[in-house]
């Protein structure tokens, strides 16, 4: 997280607080829309919404645990699983959502934007 | 002691006893007397406190009046007692100790028992339960030595005070002490058929196993090994929180390495795992064996010698000898060694050893958990764990998935863990349930409020009318008679329901792995040929059960006659009129494998089946698969459909007040979750669509127009190939 580095644009979404272990909730920054997942370790992931498979942005409201220790979100229309590393589908390798860069200051949650 | 034998008093030791009890029981709580009725039970020990337990059950207040300064005083210390004292009395049931009862007198066609200090106890019922007596008239009569305190005296050999003659068990008085548990009975048998065969074995007090487990609702009590701390130089460590409702305490060795025994009360589900370490040396520091979030005892921290079930003395080598022999289930395990076939205690253990051993357990949920959804159950059951973070701590891996936190979020919900979106609970939620809607197509819900029946008044159906107009909803007649509204978006649900929830109507959990509906013909009100008010009885269970979460939806339907209108035969459970009461059916199924229900019980009255469908729907929700169909529970049952007669109707495994306890308290606890919903900011906050701006509505989502109605329209996000 090189909160000040050149490159991504940072956005401040909604104070940490707001945020509810094991839980997503979805932000609309200009046209991305964001879901970002606090996990239980208290670190924040930042993914796009949108779930490839079905086209809805619903990703922000799927299940967040792990798999094989990879904190993962799992689709809650048809349950693919996304990590929330990488945005890389673990069901699916072809396929992924986009992952942005998070920082969180002065107790606000901000995302960087491309 | 004068007046023991009065009629209202009762011995609590055998079958017929219990029968005799709640007879009297019944009668008393039957009486048209003022006042609560109550009952008074002689000796705070194991079996005095589930006598309580179940007096309470039973409808009475019941007074436990103990001689020692404290309850179950054998077995615990004062700590560990007076944590206790209080969980039991938080169960509706008064302590007194340190008195002893000296009388039991008549007055006024009731008992009344009289204290040693003076206190006199009104009490429809008293029941003895103050230590066993050992039946030791045949070795009175024989002219045996006897213990002091009864009893045929042995010694270290079982043997009896004439050579030819051996005993064991309760009757047994081993060096004047006689023990009313199996282990010690098992031990001295041992002995008797060594030395029948020629072998010296003995056995002398300090080896009976007296560790013992209570398990009842809210109490939690363990203690092993030497839980006093009456070897020489012994030390115990204790861990009391009373805030958390807790005690633990651990004796150990002069040279603290060696594990004696311990105390656990408000929560021993360590027992297993720290029993079986008794005599071995400590895996690690005694604090951190019993402090919350210490060390978590694994089955590799035991010694081969250990003894995994001490009921049987079962070691951990010998289940190691059997796995490695074959022995790939718990159910080989118990078989070939006897292990967990008594109290039942260590089966997690006997798990934890076959994943340790590598065997790959079938009925794993999910990498995170090696249990089924029935073992889980049973573990929250029997731990009072409530929370899924304490749950995958203590019994499973990692963080967990989509697969096992919603099956523990049933669970939860089945023991009445409050409303399914509170504290950790609302994380576990698949998103029907975390917004108690059902995610359609595009990311926009669905609505569908409770009509019970199917009945619904011309003012319901235009309040549901005018919602839909207002907030541009799509609406379809659903299969089960109700109506469903589309095209919700998350931020709207809050506001549809509160028009909803004014007009009289409740969730309809069609979102939810729980009772859907009731449906019903119209019965005997209307139809020519109605046989029984079918639309009555359906109303009367679907607001019975609602809220009922399970393993999988549940769907239920009541036809007034053999004509069938209700097609109830097709459901979970399905009844149909009969001339002089009710059939009912079980099993039944559309879905992929459609099955027809089986008749299950005939004739019956409407009180008759209600119970009977409390109990098949309880021993459903404990012991069937998760996304498991009754249908599919009932063909995998051991037994099939005669073993649920047997469980739910006959009673056979003596469960059934149980299941019917459980069903009546959701009864009780049942609160609309939608109301619950609107009556509290911290949840509403969740209804938005976005953090950052919660009342901007998705832009994906976007509506045209078929027949009339709005519908889904996509906006050709890329396509992906799967």
């Amino acid at each position: 997280m090189t909160a000040f580095a050149a490159g991504p644009r940072w956005e401040a979404v909604c104070r940490y607080a707001r945020l509810q272990p094991e839980r997503g909730v979805a932000a609309l920054l200009g046209e991305h829309q964001v879901a970002l997942f606090r996990t239980f370790d208290g670190r924040v992931h930042a993914l796009g919404n949108i779930d490839p498979f079905s086209g809805s942005a619903v990703l922000s409201r799927g299940i967040v645990g792990d798999r094989a220790g990879v904190p993962t979100v799992a689709s809650p229309v048809y349950k693919q699983v996304f990590s929330l590393v990488d945005g890389r589908c673990l069901d699916d390798p072809a396929v992924g959502v986009p992952v942005y860069p998070v920082a969180i200051v002065m107790g606000w949650v901000r995302v960087g934007l491309p | 002691m004068p007046g023991r034998d009065l009629p209202g008093c009762f011995v609590y030791r055998t079958l017929d006893d219990l029968d005799a009890i709640t007879a009297a029981a019944a009668r008393a709580v039957g009486s048209r007397a003022a006042g609560r009725r109550s009952a008074v039970v002689v000796g705070g020990g194991l079996l005095g406190l589930e006598a309580a337990r179940a007096l309470r059950a039973l409808g009475l207040s019941p007074q436990v009046v103990e001689i020692a300064p404290r309850l179950m005083p054998v077995q615990v210390d004062d700590g560990g007692g007076a944590l206790l004292r209080r969980l039991v009395e938080a169960q509706g049931v008064a302590v007194r100790c340190g008195v002893s009862v000296t009388a039991i007198g008549e007055q006024r066609g009731r008992l009344v028992g009289r204290l040693s200090d003076g206190v006199e106890l009104d009490a429809d019922l008293v029941v003895f339960s103050a230590g066993i007596r050992p039946a030791d008239a045949l070795a009175r009569a024989a002219g045996l030595p006897l213990g002091e305190r009864g009893g045929v005296l042995v010694d270290a050999r079982c043997r009896t005070g004439d050579e030819h003659v051996w005993a064991v068990g309760e009757c047994a008085a081993l060096e004047g002490r006689t023990y009313g548990l199996v282990a010690p009975g098992y031990a001295m048998a041992e002995v008797v058929a060594d030395r029948l065969l020629g072998g010296d074995a003995v056995t002398t007090p300090a080896d009976l196993d007296t560790s013992t487990r209570l398990k009842m609702l809210g109490v939690d009590v363990a203690s092993f090994g030497d839980a006093h701390a009456t070897a020489p130089g012994a030390l115990e460590v204790v861990v009391d929180d009373p805030v958390a409702g807790t005690y633990a305490k651990v004796v150990v060795g002069h040279d603290a390495r060696t594990l004696l025994g311990g105390v656990l009360v408000g929560d021993a589900s360590r027992y297993a795992s720290l029993r079986a370490l008794v005599g071995a040396a400590l895996p690690a520091d005694p604090v951190a064996l019993i402090a919350p979030g210490g060390v978590e005892l694994g089955t590799e921290a035991l010694p081969d010698t250990a003894q995994v079930c001490t009921c049987n003395a079962v070691t951990k080598g010998a289940l190691c000898a059997a796995i490695r022999a074959g022995a790939h289930d718990v159910a080989a395990l118990k078989a070939g060694t006897r292990a967990g076939t008594s109290c039942g205690s260590c089966v997690p253990l006997l798990r934890t050893l076959l994943a340790g051993a590598g065997v790959e357990v079938p009925t794993a949920l999910c990498e995170h958990f090696g249990f089924s959804r029935a073992e889980l159950f049973e573990i929250l059951a029997g731990s009072g764990i409530r929370t899924f973070s304490e749950l995958v701590q203590r019994h499973g891996t990692g963080r967990g998935c989509e697969v096992c936190k919603p099956a523990v979020a049933s669970i939860l919900a089945s023991l009445g863990a409050g409303h399914v979106l509170a504290g950790e609970q609302a994380a576990l939620q698949d998103t029907n349930d975390h917004f108690l809607a059902n995610l359609q197509r595009g990311g926009t819900y669905s609505v569908v409020p409770r009509i019970p029946g199917g009945e619904v008044t011309p003012a319901g159906l235009i309040t549901i009318g005018e919602v839909a107009r207002d907030f541009g909803l799509y609406t379809k007649i659903t299969g089960g008679q109700r109506i469903d509204l589309f095209g919700a978006r998350v931020e709207q649900l809050p506001a549809i329901w509160r028009r909803l929830v004014d007009a009289g109507f409740e969730s309809g959990h069609a979102y939810g792995k729980a009772l859907r509906t009731v449906k019903s013909c119209v019965g005997t009100t209307w139809c020519r040929y109605g046989q029984q008010d079918s639309v009555g009885l359906a109303v009367e269970l679907e607001l019975r059960y609602r809220g009922l979460r399970a393993p999988h939806k549940i769907k239920a339907a009541v036809s007034g006659c053999a004509r069938e209108c209700a097609e109830a035969r097709s459901k979970d459970f399905g009844i149909i009129a009969t001339e002089s009461g009710w059939n009912l059916y079980v099993g039944g199924n559309g879905g992929f494998t459609p099955r027809h229900a089986d008749l299950l019980v005939s004739d019956v009255d409407t009180a008759t089946l209600i119970r009977i469908v409390d109990r098949f729907l309880v021993f459903y929700i404990r012991t069937a698969d998760r996304l498991q169909r009754t249908a599919r529970w009932i063909e995998a049952m051991d037994g099939g459909l005669d073993h649920l007669r047997a469980v739910v109707v006959d009673d056979d495994l003596g469960i059934c007040a149980d299941l019917e306890a459980a069903m009546d308290s959701h009864v009780e606890g049942y609160a609309d979750e939608w109301r619950g919903v609107l009556d509290d900011p911290e949840k509403l906050a969740r209804f938005v669509s976005f953090v950052n701006a919660p009342d901007a509505p998705d832009p994906t989502i976007s509506f045209g127009t078929e027949r009339g109605q709005p519908v889904p329209v996509s906006l050709g996000l890329p396509e992906v190939a799967r």
